[in-house]
């Protein structure tokens, strides 16, 4: 297997994106990631995208973004993994690469959420639950991590702070992002108190409805060198797990299994523990996932994300920062591009590229994407060579 | 939803049918063609006794389409007395007495009914077992 460097990255700035279109979207982002590598051509694509289907009514999305991208009779494929689809689809990219089928291959992560209304949108969603025993009798996805929210609060005694200042942290984070959707500073008193969604869970707690999309472009090591791209940032470990849909099926539906193993699948490849890592790109969809995830990949014992949280562990400033970016809650999250889009960040941290919240010598990266309320996961480990 | 999709599924949602592994005993439900703990793919038809405890809960305030009407309204997650998880609305009660722990009871009500199809859909739901 060939070792893969992240040769090029593509952003834009996400919200609620009315003029442009999902070819628009993918379109923006590849083009700003081919500019950036700096490529004069590619010999593969992945599109990850969660459901183009129910929220624009396009599919065969690898016919038509190839096309728009001037790259007519490329290979692509799309790969769905609910919010997870970006992750991996990063991960099939890098298979490609990997195996020596394509020598540059990019990864493009998609969602155009805001053609359809917001009960639309929440059913759309809820697609990635269990359909005939989970969303049939209403449930949505703020309600499934309510649910998992009320009984980390019984279990550990998770207050109603701890959680709020994952929101805090990830909008202080967001202010210093310029491609974010959202980025405002909010209290844990505004937090509290805005309108339920899901109790416990407010608005605040919820990652955002967003347009956006985001690509990286990869390459095998000798590649990146010839390209002299400086500094090198290399993937080092691929992590990739799933678990039951629903959430009644999880022994303990408190630990999220698909993230565990793929944490330490992605470490054991990188020959690497949690504690080298210098931060974390995790998956906020909700402020209760990113405690969960942060104690399911052994950041923190299980029932202490809480605490850690609201003592700055994981601040910009603290000593293990997670979502430097503003995470899903700041940035926004158009749920199939929000796997590639970590990788961005990272990419650009790792660069030194990260402006207004660049993490002081960041040299080993990791970036956890999440489909549906854990029922599958890709963690990715990246360094700097 | 699909006249066929919700008609496959009445033996679940109107009479809690389950699955037993005639290997382990290990209860799923739905019932599954290969048993999740020891991988036995015989298995036998069981009914759930629609009795079990609450294990956590949630006051949907904004539903998805086709729940307008009904919000807000409580849903949970009960393990019932056979061991297994089942999620489903909690109805019939004062939503903000509910705690974990709770015992629970299945009753037959009605889910939605579904615009374009015009099927109405029933299937269990809980009510908080008040010992009457």
């Amino acid at each position: 297997m060939k070792d893969v460097a992240i040769i090029g990255i593509g952003m834009l700035k996400w919200g609620e994106l009315w003029e442009k279109s999902i070819r628009d979207l993918c379109v923006e982002a590849a083009l700003n990631c081919i500019e950036d590598a700096g490529v004069d051509h590619i010999d593969s694509m992945a599109i990850g995208s969660m459901s183009s289907g129910l929220f624009t009514g396009q599919e065969h999305l690898a016919s038509m973004i190839p096309d728009y991208l001037g790259q007519r009779y490329l290979p692509a494929v799309r790969v769905e993994s609910a919010c997870a689809s970006g992750g991996l689809a990063v991960r099939n990219a890098f298979l490609e690469v990997a195996s020596g089928m394509s020598e540059i291959a990019l990864a493009v992560g998609v969602e155009k959420m805001t053609d359809v209304n917001g009960g639309m949108a929440t059913y759309a969603l809820a697609t990635a639950a269990d359909q005939d025993f989970e969303a049939f009798h209403g449930v949505t996805f703020p309600g499934l991590y309510a649910m998992l929210a009320r009984a980390h609060m019984q279990h550990y005694g998770t207050t109603r702070e701890q959680l709020a200042q994952v929101a805090v942290k990830n909008h202080a984070n967001g202010t210093r992002n310029p491609n974010a959707q959202f980025p405002f500073a909010v209290t844990r008193e505004q937090v509290i108190n805005s309108v339920l969604v899901a109790d416990p869970l407010t608005l605040l707690d919820c990652s955002p409805i967003t347009d956006g999309a985001a690509a990286v472009l990869l390459a095998p090591v000798e590649v990146a060198h010839r390209l002299g791209r400086h500094p090198l940032t290399v993937i080092t470990g691929i992590g990739h797990a799933t678990d039951s849909i629903a959430l009644v099926d999880r022994p303990d539906m408190l630990h999220l299994g698909a993230v565990a193993h793929a944490a330490q699948r992605a470490l054991a490849m990188a020959g690497k523990t949690i504690q080298d890592v210098d931060f974390a790109e995790v998956h906020d969809c909700f402020t209760i996932a990113e405690i969960m995830v942060m104690e399911a990949m052994g950041v923190v014992p299980p029932g202490q994300g809480g605490p850690a949280t609201l003592d700055g562990m994981t601040a910009l400033d603290g000593s293990f920062p997670i979502n430097p970016s503003g995470g899903l809650k700041s940035k926004g999250h158009p749920v199939g591009a929000t796997g590639v889009a970590q990788l961005c960040e990272a990419v650009m941290q790792l660069r030194g590229t990260a402006g207004e919240r660049q993490i002081n010598n960041a040299r080993t990266a990791l970036t956890q994407n999440m489909g549906g309320s854990g029922g599958s996961s890709v963690v990715h480990i990246v360094e700097v060579q | 939803m699909q006249v066929p999709k919700f008609w496959r599924e009445i033996p679940r949602y109107y009479r809690l049918e389950a699955g037993k592994c005639d290997q382990c005993g290990k209860i799923t439900f739905p019932s599954r063609l290969v048993c999740p703990e020891c991988g036995s793919r015989e298995h036998s038809k069981v009914h759930l006794s629609g009795r079990g405890t609450l294990k956590t809960f949630t006051i949907i305030r904004i539903p998805p389409d086709g729940f307008g009407d009904q919000a807000p309204y409580a849903i949970g997650i009960v393990q019932m007395d056979e061991g297994v998880g089942v999620m489903a609305q909690i109805t019939d009660c004062d939503v903000d007495a509910l705690s974990i722990g709770d015992t629970m009871i299945t009753k037959f009500r009605r889910v939605r009914e579904e615009g374009k199809t015009g099927i109405i859909m029933y299937a269990y739901k809980f009510v908080p077992d008040v010992g009457v």
